[in-house]
């Protein structure tokens, strides 16, 4: 099922919000996870599994890494679930 | 050179009775208890369907994104420690004079077990990425040392119910020998869970009063059938005295010295001549340069157990000698319940507050005082300790046949 850019990055500011304790508000596109989030390579893991529960993708280890901001992420899991 | 003195600056508790040290020490006072019927569904499958849970839960005592990435055990050192270290004055010194040691019996065993569930639910991928940092037995005191950014070592010494006390004494020890000047010391236990509850229950460590819970811990009693699992945790900010008195500190009273021992008898079942128990108290009146004349008051470790309650009694008998006629005995477990390796820390706690105080907890449930008891059990009400320089002892003994006595004793 195709996923909207905006339904995934409002999943997005969700988890990480809930994982992080991050305001939803301040989540966003060219946020990076680590720099500007300050979600720490633990937490990261989280987010991560709870994307896949979530928006039903597969993001593979390797590709955590180039992850770097909230757009990276949006784009990686609407191509995914494309 | 002379010996460097340690002393109490700072108190902080979660237990049973109270989310802290003002309200748990209330309720001690008032002989209540702080054992109830559990309210899960899993307490049908054991013989044991209560324990002591803390009166205040971490949830509201802290954020909900802190806790969610700590164990309970951890939350439990985090409540208790923030509130000792305001308690001190909140200590401005080189972080690299400044330590931790806070011990846990059995460590993050419910995250252990949670996880375990994840794992076999979901797989690999359901297990939390912060399942190993919450169930490390030194998690504690870690998570303490980061928040504090304790810099001179942090440390779990790990000794079944003795932890807590033996953590008290490993601080004291580093003070002593200079490595640190503050140290954040305590122990906790939150093990509430099925698992470890099945396991003292298939061991008939447990108390089954189920028809009674609040009068199921009941050291020295005639009928006394167990002891009662609590949770929660206690801290004292130790502080060398010299530093104390420079910064303007607060001062409860002195740690005047710690005698430890080991039985050599069984894994679990307590030594019934109390040799190691007799050489534990004796070492820490010598360490603290104390006869048992000074000696006033004494937390026992007394868990309600048929067995431990008596052969610790008989020791401290043969120990105090006649000295143990004016020795003021409280068994606060009868309040608490049984804090495993948080109960020395919120034992030391209880003391550190009767020598201020002048105030000996009550021991609650005797009904009937155990005739092989024959030491002086402070029962139903608190007890007023005499005036003047005044000291105490706490009892603090483990499975494995671990025995530690810390002595206390005004300034």
């Amino acid at each position: 099922m195709a996923l909207s850019p905006a339904d995934v990055l409002a999943g997005i500011k969700e988890i990480v919000e809930e994982v992080a304790g991050i305001p939803a508000a301040s989540i966003e596109l060219d946020k990076n996870f680590t720099d500007d989030l300050e979600v720490d390579s633990l937490s990261m893991v989280e987010v991560v599994v709870a994307c896949e529960e979530r928006f039903g993708v597969k993001i593979p280890d390797e590709k955590v890494t180039d992850l770097a901001t909230v757009g990276d992420a949006v784009n990686f899991i609407v191509n995914a679930a494309a | 050179m002379s010996q460097r003195r340690v002393v109490v600056t700072g108190l902080g508790a979660t237990t049973p009775l109270g989310g802290d040290v003002a309200s748990t020490w209330a309720a001690l006072i008032a002989g209540k208890s702080g054992v109830r019927l559990l309210t899960e569904d899993w307490r049908e499958l054991l013989p044991v369907h209560f324990a002591a849970r803390v009166a205040t839960e971490p949830a509201d005592q802290m954020e909900r994104v802190e806790m969610r990435r700590l164990d309970r055990s951890e939350q439990f050192a985090l409540v208790a420690s923030r509130e000792a270290w305001k308690d001190a004055g909140s200590p401005d010194l080189d972080k690299e004079r400044l330590g931790v040691v806070i011990a846990s019996g059995i460590g993050g065993v419910i995250t252990l077990l949670d996880q375990f569930d994840n794992l076999k639910e979901k797989g690999a991928r359901g297990v939390s990425p912060h399942t190993v940092p919450m169930l490390m037995p030194n998690g504690p005191a870690a998570n303490v040392g980061l928040e504090l950014q304790a810099k001179a070592g942090v440390h779990t010494p790990v000794s079944a119910c003795a932890s807590g006390a033996e953590a008290i004494g490993y601080a004291l020890e580093m003070i002593r020998s200079n490595r640190a000047d503050v140290i954040v010391s305590g122990g906790v236990e939150a093990a509430i869970h099925q698992l470890p509850m099945a396991g003292f229950a298939a061991m008939k460590a447990l108390s089954t009063r189920n028809d009674a819970p609040e009068r199921a811990s009941r050291p020295y009693d005639a009928d006394r059938d167990g002891f009662v699992l609590g949770e929660g945790g206690g801290i004292l900010v130790l502080e060398e005295y010299e530093h104390a008195k420079a910064r303007g500190a607060k001062i409860y009273c002195e740690l005047v010295g710690q005698g430890l021992s080991s039985d050599g008898y069984h894994i679990a079942a307590p030594d019934p001549d109390g040799a190691g128990v007799q050489r534990a108290i004796k070492f820490a009146l010598a360490d603290a340069k104390l006869s048992t004349k000074d000696i006033v008051h004494l937390n026992a470790h007394a868990t309600s157990t048929p067995a431990g309650d008596v052969a610790e009694a008989n020791a401290l008998r043969l120990a105090l000698g006649k000295d143990s006629d004016h020795v003021a005995v409280s068994a606060t477990k009868s309040m608490t319940g049984h804090l495993l390796g948080g109960a020395g820390a919120i034992e030391s706690v209880f003391v550190v507050k009767a020598l201020q105080e002048r105030l000996a907890p009550p021991t609650i449930n005797i009904e009937n005082l155990d005739p092989a008891v024959t030491i002086d059990v402070v029962r139903d009400t608190p007890r007023t300790l005499p005036a003047g320089q005044i000291a105490a002892l706490n009892d603090s003994f483990g499975f494995g046949g671990h025995n530690v006595v810390l002595a206390f004793a005004t300034l």
